[in-house]
Parts: C-alpha cells; sequence; structure tokens
C-alpha cells in the first residue's frame, strides 16, 4: 500500500474506525466445496443492480413520463443520444439478467439449505427483495409506452382486479383510474424511479449487512462430510481471492451484456394506442409467464371461488410459504435435511420452467 | 308456485284463443293436397316476404280463402288465376306501383320498378312479345320472394352476377340477341368481383353499372360518367384532360377503352408507357405528342418506383438488425404516397404534373435510403465497438485469472 494509501486510511481510521472495515476484509474468507460457485450469483445479481442504477439514471436525464412524451423521448434515446441506444438496450437486457440471476440465486440458497438458522433473516430479505426486482420489471415494463407494454400492463392491472372486495381499489390504485392512461404512466413511473428505489436500498442493506454478519452458509451436506472427515475444511480469503473471482463473472455479464445491446438491440415497437384493439398474442415478461399460463388453465369456477381469483390466491399463500420456509423447515437448522422441502424446491422449479415453456410455445 | 301456475294458464289461454281465431287459407289447404306443381306454391309460400307481411295468395291471385269449395276460384270469386309471362311486370305491379299501398310496409319503398323496367331492354322486349327475356319473377324468384338485403334472395347483391349469368351466359337462351354471353365469366376475374367476395357489398355487381329494373347497357357517352359515380376523381381528371374531348369526338368509350369492361382487372404501372404491355400504344404510335408523354410518364413512375424499393429495402435490413428506423419509416410511406397520387395523376396524361409527384416522391426515397445508410452503417460501428470492447474485456479477465493464479500459488504467509 503506497504511503498516501496509508495516510488517507489513517485519517478516516481516527474519525470512524476505518481500520476495523479494513481489518474486517482482511480476516473475511469464503468457504470453498463443491458447491462454491452458487456463492457467485449473489454478487452477479447485486452487479446487475448497480448497472440498473446507473444505466437507469443516464436514461432519467431525457425520459419524460407523459403519455404524449414516453415514446418519443425513448425514440429520442435510441436514435438521437450518442450512446442512448447502448444504455437503454443495456438497461432493458440487464434487467432480465438480473431477475434470471436473482431467481438462480434465490433457488440455489433454497436447494443448499443456505436459509436455514440463523439465517431466517437474510432469506426473507432476499425474497422481499425478489419480489422488488419483479416489481421493478413490472413498472419499467410500461415506461417506453408502446403497444406491447401497453396491452400487458392492462392484462397485468386486470389480474388485480379479479380480488374481491379489494380488487377494485387495488386495480384504481395500480392504474390512478379506471383504464390504463397517463395517470398509470406517471404512477408506474414512481413506483419504479422513487418507491421501488427507495425499499430495495433499505431491503439490500439489510440483506448485505446480514451476509457480512453471518457469512457464506455451508451447505449441510458438506458440513456432514467435514465432520465425518471426509472432506477438509477449505476456505478462501474473501478479498482479494473471491472479490477478484466476482470481478471475472462481472466482466464477462459485461461482455454478454454489450453484445446483447449491439447484437440484439432491445425493440422499441409501436406508440401506445389506447383506442387500437389488442394485439394477438400479448404475455407480461418471461418471468410472469408461469403465472399468466397457469390462470389461463384454470377453469370459470373453483368450488365457489372464480377461477382467476382462486389462481391469485394459490400463488399469495405459495409465496407466503415460500417466505417463511426457515421456519417451516427448521429441522435443517439442526442439520436435518427434510426431503420434502427438496421436493417442493423441485417440484416449484419444475412447474415454473413447464409453465413459462407452454406460455411461450 | 301458484301465481307461475296462474301466469301458464294465462299464456295457454291467450295461444289457444289466438290459434282458434286465425283464419283458415282454404289455397294453401287444399293445395298442400295436390301434385307436386300444384302444391309447390304452397310449400314455398311460408318463407315468402308476402307471407310474412300478412299477406296470402288471394291478394295476388284473388279468390276467396274462406271459401272451401271449387267456388273459391272462380271468377264470381275474383280469381285470377297465374299471370302469363307478359303479365307478370303489370301483375306485380297493381300493388308494386301504388306508393301509397306500399307505404303501408314500408315508408321507404319505391314504387317506380314497373316505369322503370318498361324503359329497359327487357321490359321494352316483353312488350314486343318476346317471352324469354327477364321480367320480376325471373330474378326475383316466385312464392319464396326474400327481401333483397336476405344473403339467400336471388337479388342480394353478392348473388346478383350469378342470377344475371342464369340467361346471360347461356348460348342457347342467348341466341339470336347478337350479344356476347362471358360478361359474368369475365366479371368473376374482375377486381370488382374480388372485392364483393371478400364481403364488401359496396363494391360494383352486375346492376350497379347496368341498374336493376330499368337494366340498360351504359352507351358510349355515358361510361365515363357510370365508372365516375363510384371513381369520381379518376372521372374528372379524364374529363378535363385532352382525352376528354377527343374520345368524344372519336365515338371511344371513355374507361373501358383501356380499363375494359367486364373484366376490370387491377391496374398496373406496365399499362402506361411504350412496351408491348402498355395500353397507350393501342393509339399511340412513336413520334406523336401521346407516345412521348406515355414515355415520359412510364419512366418516372419506374424511377420513383425504384428508388421507393430501394429505400424500403435498406430500411427492412436495417430494422431486421434492430436498428430503430421508425422515423425514416413513416416519412418514406410519403414517398408511397406520392407513387399513388402520380398514378392517379397519369389520368391527366399530363406529363409534367405526374412527373412533379414523381419527383417528390424521389426525394422523399432518397433521404429515407441515406437514413438507412446511417443505420446500418451505425450499427457496423456499434458490432466493430462490440469487438473491441470484447478484446479488452477478455484482456481483463485473463489478467485477473493470471492475477488469482500468482496469488494463490504463493504460499500463505
Amino acid at each position: 500500500m503506497s504511503t498516501l494509501s496509508r495516510r488517507i486510511l489513517a485519517w478516516l481510521d481516527e474519525r470512524f474506525g476505518a481500520g476495523s472495515i479494513e481489518d474486517f476484509l482482511r480476516h473475511k474468507t469464503v468457504p470453498q466445496h463443491r458447491h462454491t460457485v452458487w456463492y457467485y450469483f449473489g454478487g452477479m445479481t447485486l452487479f446487475l443492480f448497480v448497472i440498473q442504477v446507473l444505466t437507469g439514471i443516464l436514461l432519467l436525464l431525457y425520459y419524460r413520463p407523459t403519455p404524449n412524451d414516453a415514446f418519443e423521448s425513448v425514440q429520442y434515446i435510441v436514435t438521437q443520444v450518442r450512446f442512448g441506444w447502448l444504455i437503454r438496450s443495456i438497461h432493458s437486457w440487464s434487467a432480465n439478467l438480473m431477475v434470471f440471476t436473482a431467481f438462480v440465486h434465490m433457488f440455489s440458497v433454497y436447494f443448499l439449505k443456505a436459509y436455514r438458522k440463523p439465517r431466517e433473516l437474510t432469506w426473507i430479505s432476499g425474497m422481499l427483495l425478489l419480489f422488488i426486482v419483479m416489481g421493478f420489471g413490472f413498472s419499467g415494463y410500461l415506461l417506453p409506452w408502446n403497444t406491447l407494454a401497453f396491452f400487458a400492463t392492462k392484462v397485468g392491472t386486470e389480474m388485480a382486479g379479479a380480488v374481491p372486495v379489494a380488487g377494485k381499489w387495488m386495480l384504481t390504485f395500480l392504474r390512478g383510474g379506471e383504464e390504463v392512461t397517463g395517470a398509470t404512466l406517471t404512477r408506474f413511473f414512481g413506483f419504479h424511479v422513487a418507491v421501488l428505489p427507495g425499499l430495495a436500498t433499505v431491503l439490500l442493506a439489510m440483506h448485505l449487512l446480514l451476509v457480512q454478519r453471518l457469512g457464506m452458509s455451508v451447505p449441510p451436506s458438506v458440513e456432514r462430510a467435514i465432520a465425518e472427515g471426509r472432506e477438509p475444511t477449505r476456505s478462501m480469503p474473501f478479498f482479494p481471492n473471491f472479490l477478484l473471482r466476482d470481478i471475472i463473472g462481472w466482466y464477462a455479464a459485461l461482455g454478454v451484456l454489450g453484445a446483447l445491446a449491439a447484437i440484439f438491440p432491445w425493440e422499441l415497437g409501436t406508440k401506445a394506442d389506447p383506442f387500437a384493439s389488442a394485439p394477438a398474442g400479448i404475455r407480461p415478461e418471461w418471468y410472469f409467464l408461469f403465472m399468466f399460463q397457469t390462470l389461463k388453465y384454470l377453469p370459470p369456477k373453483i368450488l365457489f371461488l372464480e377461477g382467476e381469483f382462486a389462481g391469485l390466491v394459490g400463488f399469495g399463500l405459495a409465496g407466503a410459504v415460500w417466505v417463511i420456509v426457515p421456519f417451516l423447515d427448521y429441522r435443517a437448522g439442526f442439520g436435518r435435511v427434510t426431503r420434502f422441502f427438496t421436493g417442493l424446491g423441485i417440484f416449484a422449479l419444475g412447474f415454473m420452467v413447464v409453465m413459462s415453456a407452454l406460455a411461450l410455445r | 308456485m301458484r301465481v307461475l301456475g296462474t301466469i301458464a294458464a294465462l299464456i295457454f289461454w291467450a295461444v289457444g284463443s289466438a290459434m282458434a281465431a286465425a283464419p283458415k287459407d282454404s289455397c294453401i289447404t287444399c293445395h298442400l293436397e295436390l301434385e307436386r306443381k300444384q302444391s309447390e306454391p304452397a310449400k314455398k309460400f311460408d318463407s315468402d316476404i308476402h307471407h310474412q307481411a300478412g299477406l296470402g295468395c288471394a291478394d295476388c291471385h284473388g279468390g276467396d280463402p274462406k271459401d272451401e269449395s271449387m267456388n273459391a276460384m272462380s271468377r264470381a270469386k275474383g280469381f285470377r288465376g297465374a299471370p302469363k309471362k307478359n303479365q307478370v311486370p303489370e301483375f306485380c305491379a297493381r300493388c308494386h306501383s301504388d306508393i301509397a299501398y306500399m307505404h303501408r310496409f314500408n315508408p321507404k319503398m319505391r314504387a317506380d320498378q314497373l316505369s322503370q323496367y318498361l324503359t329497359s331492354v327487357h321490359g321494352k322486349r316483353l312488350k314486343q312479345g318476346d317471352t324469354k327475356v327477364a321480367a320480376c319473377v325471373d330474378c326475383h324468384s316466385v312464392h319464396d320472394i326474400l327481401p333483397a338485403s336476405d344473403t339467400r334472395s336471388p337479388v342480394h347483391p353478392m348473388n346478383i352476377a350469378t342470377t344475371c349469368a342464369h340467361c346471360h351466359a347461356d348460348p342457347n337462351h342467348m341466341k339470336g340477341y347478337n350479344i356476347p354471353t362471358d360478361q359474368v365469366e369475365k366479371y368473376h376475374k374482375s377486381v370488382h368481383a374480388e372485392i364483393l367476395a371478400q364481403g364488401d357489398t359496396s363494391a360494383p355487381t352486375c346492376s350497379t353499372c347496368h341498374g336493376n329494373h330499368g337494366a340498360t347497357p351504359p352507351g358510349v357517352n355515358s361510361v365515363a360518367n357510370v365508372c365516375g359515380t363510384c371513381h369520381v376523381f379518376f372521372a374528372q381528371l379524364f374529363e378535363s384532360s385532352p382525352h376528354g374531348p377527343a374520345f368524344a369526338q372519336m365515338g371511344l368509350p371513355g374507361c373501358v377503352q383501356c380499363h375494359s369492361n367486364h373484366e376490370i382487372v387491377k391496374p398496373s404501372d406496365d399499362w402506361v408507357g411504350v412496351s408491348s404491355t402498355s395500353v397507350c400504344v393501342t393509339c399511340h404510335s412513336a413520334g406523336d405528342k401521346g407516345y412521348t408523354a406515355a414515355q415520359k410518364m412510364a419512366g418516372d413512375l419506374a424511377k420513383l418506383k425504384t428508388f421507393y424499393g430501394r429505400a424500403e429495402d435498406i430500411l427492412s435490413t436495417a430494422e431486421r438488425s434492430g436498428m430503430e428506423v421508425s422515423s425514416p419509416k413513416v416519412e418514406l410511406a410519403s414517398a408511397h404516397e406520392a407513387l399513388v397520387k402520380a398514378r392517379v395523376n397519369v389520368h391527366t396524361f399530363n406529363d409534367a404534373g405526374v412527373q412533379k409527384l414523381t419527383d417528390q416522391g424521389v426525394e422523399i426515397s432518397q433521404k429515407a435510403y441515406q437514413a438507412g445508410v446511417v443505420a446500418l452503417h451505425e450499427r457496423d460501428v456499434r458490432r466493430k465497438g462490440l469487438g473491441v470492447s470484447l478484446v479488452f474485456i477478455v484482456l481483463a479477465i485473463s489478467g485477473l485469472y493470471l492475477k488469482i493464479r500468482q496469488s494463490e500459488s504463493r504460499p500463505h504467509t
């Protein structure tokens, strides 16, 4: 470390004990075993989130959230603003990759039982972050105000309206009125750039703090192997070994994003016309497809409930169960792996993949 | 339950009383019992518009439908019987020419069918004793007459050509009239028939140009007026063009001279010019003013089509490459509009006017083409930039990999 760096660190240490952070980083280690590769997906999701924030801020410089200007401003960004096409395409592609890596991260944590005691709160904060990421996707999809986004939002918000009693209120709250209009656009813009980022920042800080405080979880199978002497305890320093590997992944992600943006620029489509009829094949973003397809398969009535409402209640309950799974699978905290929860995870993953594939047919 | 029972009883009573009160039509009752020829009208009459309007056999044929004996069909009871072919128009016109009577059924109903019919070739020939020509029942059918708005009616726009073809496409029937029998066959090849077949009943069929009750072939001088009923703008351009008075002077039919009459196919740009496919060379020959103008107009149209096609191709390529070219595409649509206008203006036969429009289109197409060139150049720049960036990324990843290997090959201190 150069003299100047030492002097800066010493100055900071005098003021808020920066030395303890440096000390923490110096001693922080990451367990090394056959499942270590899954640890990188959390960092990858964080990296893509940072890309989203940076490109989002740049897009904000030109974007105008009104029905008259939204489409034209995005068109201006991709045709007139220098590198605007790159920023917009990276923002769109990165959003999708972030949802993908967030799902991979969530399922890897689930199957490796990393949610078990004492990491229940890390899991809950992560799940809430996943819901927020999906909220970012849903609200951001409408912002270019193109035909596909307009009608997909119409269908998406209609689902909220299917909920009895509170449905009408929820629909009006989401749309800012009875229909998808300019009020919906400004509302979604507000969610996308203020409400959701605020919530995400708090939850992300909590999630990262918990990860640092509790360290990386070692899967029960590895713990058992170590305890039985079949595997040695191995670890690597977080700084620089793990971080450098993380950075390699980030560079690779950057390359993939650049390639996608240059070869497959994100389409803008045609400006939304609220009076036009919905084009054929309207469907939501790929990460909502499994729900969309399931609701299509449901009969109009299930017992005494409307089919769509029953489906939404089902997904709501499944989501709630998923969030509290560390408390349901409390045995995992004692190193006992319950096959039921592993089976449940395989079923959930299989269900999502099959339903999404059916929707894409 | 008691209330429901009472209502049901009341309904049965009301229906029963009404049925009992319905007058009995002895014509129907008896004719249904007779042989095929005599029973057929009674069987068919159920669907007839007259029956649905509350009229019975006796309203046309006379007689007494209340009398169940053969006296019902006596002269004393006003029985008129079936009219002979040459009596049919007046037979129908007894009611259909009585406007006061007809308006009792439909206040918009016309009552001039007979007077129109008598002006038609059909009507005139019938009066001369030719019973092969069409009278009311030949087109409208008899005893099962449906309103013209009913798609099953032989006079519904979708069925008129077939109805006319019954006689006009039959060489035996038309023998002696000295008119062709291929009109309907030709019509079915026309753009008009094509549009009609798509369900657009506003598309012209036989009666649109020839009239229905007053069916007459349009004369040479009135062709442009007939076509101009729908193609108003084209008719105006033609009339004000040098061809308007010249055609009239030479006794040539206007529109049909180039577009034909029944087989009116979609016009092509190849019709303009001096090539073998051109219609201009039918009258014009090398050296005359019309020949030069035709050559010029064809050249200008071809030029605009070339420039437009080139621009369209490059913008499509750029769009397929993911480039945002919606604005130049919108602008290029104006070039297509200019091409359409130029094609319309060919009917002025003014080559300078056509050129003005094609020049506008060419200019717009060139701008759109340039936008396409810029978009494709931008695409290539992006891809090259990606290549360079990927080289740096691979170098950075390699450097990091080497750094990790180097730091991990050293023993921990």
